[in-house]
C-alpha cells in the first residue's frame, strides 16, 4: 500500500479498541517470567554450550601475541575463537569498529577472543587463563582536546553537516539583544537491564540465532556481510528485548560470537556480555560540546539562531547530530547550524534514545531559559513569540501539525506557572530551595517502509507475523488492537507474532519510528485480508463492514471464521511512503515542566514534580504511551542529574562500566510523574494518524530539570550532568 | 567466584598504568589481560580433568529440587541453567541491579550474589512461584494494570522484591527513610520508593511500580 495522499476516514477511526487504554497483551507473560528472552531458549536449544567474551585491555594498538594453552588446557573448554582462527571476516554497514579485533585494536574491550566451555563457570575461569600481550599505541580520549581538529561529517541520518539562512553573522552583531555560552552534554551509555545475548546453532550451512534485537533486518544483513554467507542461510528471532534504547540497533559481538564459536566448537553456543563489558564493548552516546548564540530584538524576537555541535568518534564513525532541531524549532530570519566531528579512539558512538534531539535540546532549552530572562520575559511567552507553522530554513514547507504552543499553554495551566515567581532563589521548603523550569520537547517522526502478514484462520482467529521488535515500546499490544480494529474481531482473538527474520520486514524499533510504521504495515496488510475476505465471499469490499467477528454487506452477514474456511486465508502488504513527509515537516511536540528541591546545605536534587504534555498524533494506546514517557522522562532525569560515563583520558576508556558506577535514576530519585496528550490526529503521518512518542518523551527533560536548579538556587550550570560539586560554592549564604 | 574475572580485568588495567614508563606507541607494553597469576591454575596432570561436582537440594516453588553442581554456580545460575527457570534474570550479575531478586524463605535476595551451594536445604520462591499467567498473584496482576513495567526484563526482580517489602512493611522493620523509629512503618510512596530502589528498571516504570505496590499494599494491609 502507497501511502502518498493525506489519510481520510478509515477504520481505525472507529476508535473501538485503538485510543483505548489497554493493558499489554504479553503482560501475564512479563510478570511471571515466561517470556523468554534471548539466553532463555533451552526448549529450542536444549544442548547449547557456553562462550565468554574476552574484551581488549587496550584502547588502540595491536595483540602482539595470545597464549590460549593454559586455556585450551583447562576444564571443560571446547574451544577458542581468535581473528586468528575466525576466518575471513567482514564488516556490517552498521558498525564502526569490527566486532572481533585482533591483531589492530580498535577500542577498549573490543571483543579478541571467545572461550567455549561446557559449563558458564568453565568458560569464565578458563578465560582468565588466556594471555595477551599487547602492543599500545597512542590515541586520543579528550572531546575538549580534539575539538578543534573535527571536520565536516558526511550527510547522513541527522542532514547535512552545515545550513545557513540570511545573514547569521551580520543579525547577530546587530542584534540589540545578544546571547552567547557553550554547553557539554557527556558520554552517555544505554544501560539497559538485559545485557546483549545470543545463542547460534548451525545446522549444515544455516545459521539461527536467537538474540535481543531492534532491527531484526539490518542485523540479518550485518551478520551475513560479516560472515560472509548468503542472507538468506541467516535467521533471527529476538521475540522479547530487555531493554535496548538504541544499543541494540544493530549486529553485535555476542551475535557474531555465538555464531563463530558454534562453527567452531560444531554445539549451539549461548553467550552473554558480561556486565562490565557492555558499557566500552558496545556503543553510547558521545559527549558533545555546543555553542549556541542568539539575537533578539528587545521585545523578544529572535533575529539571529546559531548552533553548533562538535563531537568525535572512531574513525569512519559519525557525529552526534545536535543541531538537528535547532534547525526546525524556533523561528528566526538568520540562522546557522554546524556540526564538527573529531577522531576520538574510545568505544564507538552511535545512537541513544533520541539521537541528536535529546543532548541537542539538553543545550538548547537552557539557553532559551537563559535567553528569556535576559529579555525580561517568562519563558513561555518567549517560546510562543518565537515558534512557527512552517520549517524555519524553508518556509514553503509547513508543518503537517505543530501545537507546541498548546503544549506549553496546557501545562502552564496544569503545572500551575501562574503561580510562579520569576525570579530565582526565592522559594524555600524549610531547608530546600524550591524552583521551577520549563522546556520544549521536539522530535522528528519518520516515514519506513513496514510489512506484515496477517491470517484468518476458520475459528475467527487473526495472527500477525511481522519482524517487528517489541523493546518495552508496546508493539505486540498496539499491532493487536489494530488488527482487531482492522478485522472488527474483539482483541482476544488476535495473536501477534513479532521479531522473526522468516516473517515480513518491517520498520523494527528505533528512532520512535516503530508505532505508526509497524501498525501502518499491519493496516496495509488487513486491508488485503479484508479483500481477499470479500472477494471469496462475493461482496463488495468497499462497502463491507467488518464488526464483531462479521463481515456484513448487502443484507448478509457471515462469521470470520466461515469466511476464511479450513484452509484459511492469508495477506500480506507492506507501507510505503511517497513524498508526504517531504512537503510538510513531520515532527512531535512537548512541553516538559519540572519542579525541583536543592538542598540549601548540600547542593543535592530532588525532582519533585514532573509534567509532560505531548503532541504526538492519534495516540494508539494510551496506557503503554503513557510509560514510554514517562519512561523517557525519568532517562531525561538521570541525564540531568546523575549519567556520565567518566573517561580515562589517559588509557581511553568509561571507567564506571557498570551498573553501580554509572548512575541512573533508582525508585527514591522519581517522584509522581503526569503526562497528558493532546487530542489531535496526523493524516500526514499514516493511515493509522499516528506519530512516535517514545523518544519526544526524553527530549528537553534535563534543560527543564536544568532551568528548574537554577530558578531553585540562581547558580546556572551549563556542564551536564548537575550534580551537587557543580553547585556547591554557587549557593546563595546558609543563613 | 565468578565476579573476579572483571576485577582482574581491572587489574589488567592499573598494570598498563604502573608500566607506562615504557613511552606508548614506540616500545612493546607487555601486560597480561586475564593475568590469574597467584590464582590456582589447573596443573597439567589435571587438565580437562572437571572440578568435583558438589551435590546440593533446595526447595524451589514448592518442589524438593538436588542438583549436583560446580561449586562456582550462583543460585542465579542454578535456577536459570540448570532447572530453566529462566523468569529469574541476569542483569548485572553483580549485585547492582536486582533483576535476579528471589525470596529465600521470607526474605528477598539477589541470587547473583550467593552460590547455589550456601542454599542446601533453603526454600527459594522464585517469580514462577508467585503465580502463572492464567492465575497471577496479585502483585503480578497489578503490574499489569499498572503497567508496572515495559520490557519486562527487571519486572520479576520488581515483583519479587515488592511482595517481600511489603512483608517487611509489615513486620516493622524501618528503613532510610522511616521517620519515626519507634513507630510502624506507614505504606508511604517515600517508603515504598525507598525500600525499592535496589532494582533497577531502565525503562522508566518506577511511577507505575509504585502505583502497583500500593494497590496490593493497600489491599492487604
Amino acid at each position: 500500500m502507497k501511502f502518498d495522499t493525506p489519510a481520510t476516514t478509515n477504520p481505525i477511526d472507529q476508535l473501538k479498541v485503538i485510543g483505548k487504554p489497554t493493558d499489554r497483551i504479553d503482560g501475564p507473560h512479563k510478570t511471571t517470567g515466561t517470556a523468554r528472552y534471548a539466553y532463555e531458549h533451552h526448549e529450542e536449544v536444549p544442548n547449547a554450550v557456553y562462550g565468554h567474551v574476552i574484551g581488549a585491555a587496550i584502547a588502540k594498538g595491536r595483540i602482539a601475541s595470545i597464549d590460549l594453552s593454559a586455556a585450551k588446557a583447562a576444564p571443560g573448554v571446547l574451544g577458542i575463537v581468535t581473528a586468528e582462527n575466525a576466518g575471513k571476516l567482514g564488516k556490517g554497514e552498521f558498525n564502526t569498529a569490527k566486532l572481533l579485533g585482533g591483531p589492530a585494536i580498535d577500542h577498549y574491550h573490543q571483543a579478541i577472543a571467545l572461550v567455549v566451555a561446557q559449563t558458564f563457570e568453565q568458560a569464565v575461569a578458563a578465560a582468565q587463563l588466556v594471555r595477551v600481550k599487547y602492543e599500545r599505541s597512542e590515541g586520543k580520549f579528550d572531546l575538549a582536546a580534539v575539538k578543534d581538529t573535527g571536520v565536516k561529517p558526511k550527510p547522513g541520518l541527522g542532514g547535512a553537516s552545515d545550513t545557513a539562512v540570511g545573514d547569521f553573522a551580520g543579525a547577530f552583531a546587530a542584534a540589540p539583544m545578544q546571547f552567547d555560552a557553550t554547553y557539554t552534554t557527556p558520554d552517555q551509555s544505554h544501560a539497559m537491564i538485559e545485557p546483549h545475548a545470543s545463542i547460534a546453532k548451525w545446522e549444515g550451512d544455516k545459521l539461527t540465532v536467537w538474540t535481543s534485537n531492534q532491527m531484526i533486518a539490518w542485523s540479518v544483513g550485518d551478520l551475513a556481510k560479516t560472515l560472509g554467507i548468503p542472507k538468506e542461510n541467516v535467521r533471527l528471532i529476538s521475540p522479547y528485548i530487555g531493554g535496548g534504547f538504541g544499543g541494540k540497533l544493530f549486529l553485535r559481538a555476542d551475535a557474531l560470537l555465538a555464531a563463530l564459536g558454534a562453527r567452531a566448537v560444531r554445539r549451539p553456543v549461548k553467550v552473554a556480555l558480561h556486565r562490565p563489558l557492555v558499557t566500552n564493548n558496545t556503543t553510547h552516546r558521545p559527549a558533545t560540546i555546543q555553542r549556541i548564540r542568539f539575537g533578539a530584538t528587545k521585545d523578544g524576537k529572535l533575529t539571529a539562531i546559531g548552533h553548533e555541535s562538535w563531537s568525535g568518534d572512531l574513525p569512519e564513525g559519525a557525529p552526534e547530530t545536535a543541531v538537528g532541531q535547532t534547525r526546525l524549532l524556533y523561528a528566526g530570519a538568520n540562522r546557522m547550524t554546524a556540526m564538527r566531528l573529531a577522531v576520538l579512539d574510545l568505544p564507538e558512538g552511535n545512537a541513544m534514545r533520541a539521537p541528536g534531539e535529546a543532548p541537542g535540546l539538553m543545550a538548547l532549552e537552557i539557553a532559551m531559559d537563559e535567553m528569556a530572562e535576559k529579555l525580561g520575559l517568562d519563558p513561555i511567552k518567549f517560546r510562543i513569540l518565537n515558534d512557527t507553522q512552517v520549517d524555519p530554513e524553508k518556509p514553503e514547507r509547513p508543518f503537517s501539525q505543530r501545537n507546541l504552543t498548546e503544549c506549553l499553554r496546557t501545562g502552564a495551566e496544569k503545572f500551575g506557572w501562574k503561580q510562579r515567581n520569576p525570579k530565582p532563589a526565592q522559594t524555600r521548603d524549610g531547608r530546600w530551595m524550591i524552583g521551577t523550569g520549563v522546556a520544549a520537547a521536539f522530535r522528528n517522526s519518520l516515514s519506513m517502509k513496514s510489512a506484515a502478514r496477517v491470517r484468518l484462520d476458520n475459528r475467527g482467529m487473526v495472527t500477525v507475523e511481522t519482524d517487528m521488535t517489541d523493546i518495552g515500546t508496546g508493539s505486540y499490544t498496539i499491532i493487536a488492537q489494530t488488527a482487531a480494529e482492522m478485522m472488527g474481531v474483539p482483541l482476544a482473538q488476535v495473536v501477534v507474532k513479532l521479531g522473526d527474520s522468516q516473517f515480513p520486514v518491517s520498520c523494527g524499533s528505533g528512532g520512535q519510528w516503530g508505532a505508526h510504521n509497524s501498525t501502518g504495515g499491519v493496516f496495509a496488510a488487513c486491508t488485503k485480508l479484508r479483500e481477499a475476505v470479500a472477494k471469496k465471499l462475493g461482496l463488495d469490499a468497499k462497502t463491507a463492514v467488518f464488526a464483531d467477528g462479521h463481515v456484513s454487506a448487502g443484507g448478509r452477514s457471515v462469521p470470520l471464521g466461515q469466511a476464511a474456511g479450513p484452509a484459511g486465508l492469508v495477506a500480506e502488504d507492506a507501507i510505503e511512503y511517497g513524498d508526504l513527509d517531504k512537503k510538510s515537516q513531520l515532527s512531535t511536540f512537548g512541553a516538559h515542566f519540572v519542579e525541583v528541591g536543592v538542598n540549601a546545605a548540600t547542593g543535592e536534587t530532588r525532582i519533585r514534580r514532573m509534567l509532560a504534555v505531548c503532541a504526538a498524533g492519534r495516540i494508539l494506546n494510551p496506557k503503554s504511551a503513557r510509560s514510554q514517557v514517562i519512561g523517557a522522562m525519568t532517562m531525561g532525569a538521570g541525564a540531568a542529574l546523575m549519567e556520565e560515563l567518566a573517561v580515562d583520558k589517559r588509557a581511553g576508556f568509561f571507567v564506571n562500566h557498570d551498573l553501580a558506577g554509572y548512575e541512573v535514576p533508582v525508585h527514591a530519585d522519581i517522584p509522581h510523574q503526569e503526562v497528558i496528550f493532546l487530542d489531535e490526529t496526523d493524516p500526514m503521518s499514516s493511515p493509522m494518524k499516528a506519530k512516535g512518542v517514545g523518544e519526544l518523551g526524553i527530549c528537553g527533560v534535563a534543560a527543564a530539570v536544568a532551568n528548574a536548579i537554577y530558578h531553585a538556587t540562581g547558580a546556572r550550570v551549563r556542564d551536564y550532568p548537575i550534580t551537587l560539586d557543580k553547585l556547591l560554592g554557587h549557593l546563595p549564604p546558609v543563613a | 567466584m565468578k565476579n573476579l574475572h572483571e576485577p582482574d580485568q581491572m587489574r589488567g588495567d592499573f598494570e598498563l598504568t604502573r608500566r607506562e614508563f615504557i613511552v606508548a606507541g614506540t616500545a612493546a607494553v607487555a601486560l597480561t589481560a586475564l593475568p590469574g597469576v597467584g590464582r590456582a591454575q589447573p596443573a597439567a596432570t589435571t587438565s580437562q580433568s572437571a572440578l568435583p561436582l558438589t551435590k546440593v537440594s533446595f526447595n524451589v516453588n514448592g518442589k524438593l529440587r538436588e542438583l549436583e553442581l560446580d561449586s562456582r554456580t550462583t543460585l542465579l545460575d542454578a535456577l536459570r541453567e540448570h532447572l530453566h527457570l529462566t523468569g529469574t534474570k541476569k542483569g548485572c550479575d553483580h549485585g547492582q541491579c536486582g533483576a535476579c531478586t528471589v525470596h529465600i524463605g521470607e526474605r528477598r535476595m539477589n541470587s547473583c550474589l550467593t552460590l547455589a551451594v550456601m542454599q542446601q536445604g533453603a526454600s527459594v520462591t522464585t517469580i514462577e512461584g508467585l503465580g502463572t499467567p492464567e492465575n497471577l498473584h496479585p502483585m503480578q496482576a497489578a503490574f499489569v494494570k499498572h503497567d508496572g513495567y515495559q520490557c519486562g526484563y527487571c519486572t520479576s526482580g520488581q515483583i519479587c522484591s515488592a511482595v517481600a517489602m511489603l512483608r517487611e512493611i509489615k513486620a516493622g522493620i524501618p528503613c532510610h527513610v522511616t521517620s519515626d523509629l519507634t513507630a510502624r512503618p506507614q505504606l508511604t510512596a517515600a517508603e515504598i520508593r525507598e525500600r525499592m530502589s535496589g532494582n533497577l528498571c531502565r525503562c522508566g516504570a518506577y511511577a507505575n511500580i509504585v502505583d502497583a505496590i500500593t494497590e496490593v499494599g493497600g489491599k492487604s494491609a
